[in-house]
C-alpha cells in the first residue's frame, strides 16, 4: 500500500470537506467575505503542493482555498479567518480573498488578477541570491496569463534564471467569458515554450499524476536554473464568486460539469485506495477525523471573539 | 564635512549602505549604464559587480512588484526611475500591493524598498517627464514619502530610507542635483517624518517642498530688502507629515504661503491648506495661499513652459498681496534659470 496516496486523499478530504462546510454554513452569514470556492481544482492544489517541502513558498489568488489548507493543513486559522475573528492571525483583515500564513511559506494572494506573479518572481530570486533553496510556486488562472504582469515576470525570470514554479490552473474561464473571446493564439504553452522555460502541461484529474509531474517540474528547476510553467486544466465546478452552481445562468452547461465530475479528484484518488487494498472503514475511519477536525475548527471560530476595532489601524508600519 | 552636490549625496549614501548592508541592491532601466541616472548610480556596477546593481526589460510594473518580493524575503531593493512619469506603469503594484503587503500579513512581512524617482523640468521635457504627481502616492497609506531638498538630507534621508523596514518613495527634482554643500564624509540619518526649517523668520510661513525651497530662499532674499522676513519649513517627509513646525510657525507669523512643485488640486497643498485651517484657525490673518504648477500638461516651448512652473517671483506677489505691499520692482533680478546649463538633450 502506497502511504503517498494516503497522505494526497487526506489533504484532498480536507479541503473538499471545508468548503463543503463553507456551503453549509454560508446562508447563516457569519462568514462575511466573498467565497470564491476551489472546487474542482483540488487535485492541483494538492499535487503540486504536497511536492513542495514545508519551507518552500507559495503565492496565490483570491482563489486559494485549496492552496491555503494544502500547504498549510491548518483548518483551524482558516475557518477563524473567514470568521473574521482574533484568533486568527490576520484577525479577519483578509479574508477568504486574502489569505496569508508566511510560517507556512504560504506568502499571500492578490485579488488583483496577475498581480501576485511579479511578486512571486522577486520572492523567488531573493531566495537565489540568499541560496536558502527554497522554490517558489506561484498559482494563477487562465485569466492571468493574458495580463502584463504575467508577461513581463515571465520575461524577467527567463532572463534572469529565477527558480520559480509558474501554475496556470486553467478552467477556461475569467469569471464568466470562456478563453476563445480572450485569446489570441491557439496554445499558451507553445509560445511559453519558446522562451527560456521548462513547459509541462496536463489535463489529469488525477491526484498522484500532478504531484509526480510537479516533482519533475521541481527537478528540471533545480537541474536547469530555469523556471517552470505548469498548465494544468480543471473545471470549476461552482459559480465564479459564490456558493452556488450556475449551469442555469446560460454561459456553459451541465453536461460538461457531468463530464469532469466523473472524475472529481476525491473520488478518484478514494477509488485508487480502495483498489490498492485500504479497507472502506479504514477510509471512513480517517475521513471522520477529518470531519471532527473542520467541525471543531467552525465551532472554535464561531466562539472565537472578534479582535478589537482599534486592531484597524495596527500593523500598517513597523 | 567637505562640499558635495545633492547627486553625490545620493551616490555617497547608497554606496556606504551597499558596503554595510549586503542585502541592499540597486536596480532598474538603465541603472548600471555609462550615464547612470543622471550620475546618481555611477560606478555601483563596477565596486558592487551586476548582482547588486543591474539594469532590467523595461516592465516597471513587474519590476516593482520584484521588489516587494525580494524585500518579503530579506533583501532592501532600492529601484530607480529617471522620471517619476514611469512610475504611473508600476501604480497596480504600489497601491494594490506594495502598501498593502505588510498590513495584509498581520506584519510578519516587512517591506524594506526604496523606490527612487526624479521629479522636475529640464530642458523641455513635454508632459510626460516633467510631472511630480508625489501627492499620488502620499494619498495611499502604507507608503512613506520623502523628497529631499539639501544634499545632506538627500543623503541622510536616503540612509533612512534604505534601513526603513517600510516601503519608502523617494523623490528627487532634476534641478536640485547640482546644488552643493557641506555633507559630513561618514554615513548619517536624517528621521524620516521630520520637518525642517530652512529659514527663520518672522513675517509669513513659507512651506516649501523640494526645488520650491530654493525658489522660496531667493524670495526671502529680495523681500529681506524690503524688511519682510520669511520661514521656510520643508517639510522634507510628506507621508507621514509632520505639520508640528508648521503650525507653530504659521501660530507665530499668522501668514501662511505653501509654494508646492506640483499642482494644486487635491495636491500636497491643499493638504498642507486643510491642515492650517483646522490647527490655525483664530491665528489666521489671511487665507492659506497656495502656489503650484499651472492647472494644464506641461507643454514643451520654453515660454509656456515657465509659465506652467512657479518659481521666486510666484512667492514675492503672494507675499506683497498678503501684506498689502507695492509690487517690488524686480526687473534687475536675476531668477534661477538652467538655460546654460541644459543644451540638451535633457
Amino acid at each position: 500500500m502506497n502511504s503517498l496516496n494516503i497522505e494526497l486523499y487526506k489533504k484532498l478530504y480536507l479541503i473538499r470537506r471545508a468548503e463543503e462546510k463553507i456551503i453549509e454554513c454560508y446562508n447563516e452569514d457569519e462568514m462575511k467575505t466573498p467565497m470564491h470556492m476551489s472546487m474542482g481544482e483540488e487535485a492541483i492544489a494538492v499535487g503540486v503542493c504536497h511536492a513542495l517541502k514545508k519551507e518552500d513558498q507559495v503565492f496565490g489568488t483570491y482563489r486559494s482555498h485549496a492552496i491555503f489548507l494544502a500547504k498549510t493543513e491548518d483548518s483551524d486559522n482558516f475557518f477563524a479567518e473567514m470568521y473574521g475573528k482574533a484568533t486568527s492571525p490576520l484577525k479577519g483583515k483578509g479574508g477568504s480573498m486574502h489569505l496569508c500564513a508566511p510560517n507556512f511559506g504560504f506568502m499571500g494572494t492578490s485579488a488583483i488578477v496577475g498581480s501576485a506573479i511579479s511578486v512571486a518572481v522577486g520572492a523567488a530570486f531573493a531566495n537565489k541570491r540568499l541560496k536558502n533553496g527554497k522554490i517558489v510556486a506561484v498559482f494563477f488562472g487562465d485569466g492571468a496569463v493574458e495580463e502584463g504582469a504575467f508577461w513581463e515576470s515571465l520575461n524577467v525570470a527567463c532572463l534572469m534564471k529565477i527558480p520559480i514554479l509558474f501554475v496556470c490552473e486553467d478552467n477556461g474561464f475569467a469569471v464568466h467569458t470562456p478563453v476563445h473571446c480572450r485569446q489570441g493564439y491557439k496554445s499558451i504553452t507553445d509560445i511559453v515554450f519558446k522562451f527560456n522555460c521548462n513547459v509541462l502541461k496536463e489535463e489529469s484529474t488525477d491526484v498522484e499524476i500532478i504531484y509526480d509531474l510537479s516533482c519533475r517540474a521541481i527537478e528540471l528547476i533545480k537541474s536547469t536554473q530555469l523556471p517552470c510553467f505548469l498548465h494544468l486544466k480543471y473545471y470549476r465546478y461552482l459559480e465564479h464568486v459564490g456558493i452556488n452552481k450556475d449551469f442555469d445562468a446560460g454561459y456553459r452547461s451541465e453536461d460538461e460539469f457531468n463530464k469532469w465530475h466523473k472524475i472529481d479528484p476525491i473520488k478518484l484518488q478514494r477509488n485508487k485506495l480502495i483498489k490498492e487494498g485500504y479497507e472502506e472503514d479504514e477510509i471512513r475511519k480517517m475521513e471522520s477525523r477529518i470531519d471532527i477536525q473542520i467541525k471543531e475548527a467552525i465551532t472554535k471560530a464561531k466562539k472565537a471573539p472578534f479582535a478589537d476595532k482599534g486592531e484597524l489601524y495596527k500593523g500598517l508600519f513597523g | 564635512m567637505r562640499k558635495i552636490s545633492y547627486c553625490q549625496a545620493l551616490r555617497e549614501a547608497m554606496f556606504q549602505e551597499m558596503e554595510r548592508d549586503p542585502r541592499v541592491f540597486v536596480y532598474g532601466i538603465g541603472v548600471p549604464d555609462h550615464k547612470g541616472v543622471f550620475g546618481s548610480t555611477l560606478g555601483l556596477a563596477e565596486k558592487f559587480g551586476k548582482e547588486r546593481c543591474f539594469d532590467t526589460p523595461l516592465a516597471e510594473d513587474t519590476m516593482t512588484g520584484f521588489g516587494l518580493g525580494a524585500a518579503i524575503n530579506g533583501m532592501r531593493p532600492i529601484h530607480i526611475h529617471i522620471r517619476v512619469d514611469f512610475l504611473l506603469l508600476a501604480m497596480n503594484q504600489l497601491a494594490n500591493m506594495v502598501s498593502s503587503y505588510r498590513y495584509a500579513s498581520a506584519g510578519k512581512l516587512k517591506v524594506p524598498m526604496v523606490v527612487r524617482a526624479v521629479i522636475g523640468r529640464g530642458w523641455g521635457q513635454g508632459f510626460q517627464h516633467s510631472k511630480s504627481i508625489y501627492s499620488v502616492f502620499a494619498h495611499i497609506p502604507g507608503l512613506k514619502v520623502v523628497m529631499p531638498t539639501t544634499p545632506g538630507d538627500a543623503k541622510g534621508l536616503l540612509i533612512s530610507a534604505i534601513r526603513d523596514d517600510n516601503p519608502v518613495i523617494f523623490i528627487e527634482h532634476r534641478w536640485l542635483y547640482w546644488q552643493e554643500d557641506n555633507v559630513s564624509a561618514e554615513p548619517f540619518t536624517i528621521p524620516i517624518g521630520k520637518a525642517n526649517v530652512l529659514r527663520k523668520g518672522k513675517d509669513i510661513t513659507i512651506v516649501a517642498t523640494s526645488w520650491m525651497n530654493v525658489e522660496a530662499f531667493k524670495a526671502a532674499e529680495i523681500l529681506k530688502r524690503r524688511d519682510v522676513s520669511l520661514e521656510i519649513i520643508d517639510p522634507r517627509t510628506i507621508a507621514p507629515l509632520d505639520d508640528e513646525l508648521m503650525v507653530e510657525s504659521v501660530n507665530k507669523t499668522g501668514y501662511c504661503i505653501v509654494a508646492d512643485n506640483d499642482w494644486l488640486h487635491c495636491g500636497f497643498s491643499a493638504e498642507v491648506a486643510a491642515r492650517i485651517s483646522e490647527k490655525c484657525f483664530g491665528k489666521l490673518k489671511y487665507p492659506v495661499q497656495r502656489i503650484g504648477f499651472a492647472p494644464s500638461p506641461c507643454p514643451t516651448v520654453r515660454h509656456m513652459e515657465n509659465e506652467f512652473y512657479p518659481n521666486a517671483v510666484n512667492i514675492i506677489r503672494a507675499v506683497e498681496k498678503m501684506l498689502k505691499l507695492s509690487p517690488t520692482d524686480l526687473s534687475k533680478e536675476e531668477f534661477y534659470s538652467h538655460e546654460k546649463r541644459f543644451k540638451g538633450p535633457f
